[in-house]
């Protein structure tokens, strides 16, 4: 206490010292996934714009729907989608995983790091095969 | 958990069991139940936009005006914006401190989802009563 006070006496605001935060840690898959999991909700969040689009260009009529058409179906609007596609697919998984750790499961070292890349790699390849059998039902390249 | 007596939560704050943030653990088990709503109906999203990705206006609105479709799309659409209310709130909170900038950002998180979500069952409304 009385160190506390001849410091406030003394007038010299030293910063309080902090606990250690995230940069000291060595980056890991599961606290990738976990901050992976917020953006691509946030992600999700703003692509919703993209969904209301859509639907009010549809309900607006054909020139509208026209407009929209356009913009998806170039290389910038291909890739916003593939990216939303995966956001969603990965997110989805992410909430799974989630909903395991809710039950107190997947808590041991080898099960959260499986379930970490089982999240990864299952969320691109449920892409590729979402956006394989788009192509395949388009005939191609629209 | 003991009935101490340096206990200071009064036992009619115990009763109600809200907690510090006096809102108690409703969001947390909400955003559990839409997330779990929220696995088959985003499969069936992606079932929807495929099937309709490449055709023409005419048979877009037909098919997203159609009952079916158009009910998976509505609950689609609540469900997500609900989840998606409390999910930028969780964010918002744990990133912006500052009080002003983060009633700013409660309150555009809010219109936001309004705006969104009123936006997308009034277009699969319309389609679905025509006019």
């Amino acid at each position: 206490m009385a160190e506390l006070e001849a410091q406030g006496a003394a007038g010299a605001r030293r910063p309080r010292p902090l606990s250690p935060h995230l940069q000291i840690y060595k980056p890991m898959l599961t606290m990738t996934m976990s901050i992976v999991h917020r953006i691509t909700g946030a992600a999700l969040y703003f692509g919703m714009l993209l969904l209301a689009w859509w639907l009010i260009a549809a309900a607006s009529g054909p020139n509208a729907y026209a407009t929209f058409q356009a913009f998806i179906g170039s290389f910038i609007g291909e890739l916003i989608l593939f990216g939303y596609t995966w956001a969603l697919v990965h997110h989805m998984f992410g909430g799974i995983r989630h909903l395991i750790f809710d039950t107190l499961h997947g808590f041991e070292p080898a099960e959260r790091e499986m379930l970490a890349l089982t999240n990864l790699i299952g969320s691109i390849a449920v892409t590729l095969a979402i956006w394989g059998i788009g192509y395949l039902m388009a005939g191609g390249a629209r | 958990m003991s009935e101490g007596a340096n206990r200071i939560v009064t036992p009619m704050r115990r009763v109600r069991g809200l907690g510090a943030a006096r809102s108690g653990t409703g969001h947390f088990w909400h955003q559990r139940l839409t997330g779990v709503a929220g696995i088959p109906l985003s499969i069936a999203l992606i079932v929807i936009v495929m099937a309709l990705m490449g055709r023409n206006h005419a048979a877009v609105i037909q098919i997203l005006g159609s009952p079916i479709v158009a009910v998976i799309m509505l609950l689609f659409i609540l469900n997500t914006c609900y989840h998606m209310w409390i999910g930028m709130q969780e964010i918002i909170v744990d990133y912006v401190h500052e009080d002003k900038r983060k009633f700013m950002a409660l309150m555009g998180n809010t219109f936001f989802v309004f705006a969104v979500g009123f936006t997308c069952a009034f277009a699969i409304l319309k389609l679905s009563f025509g006019v």
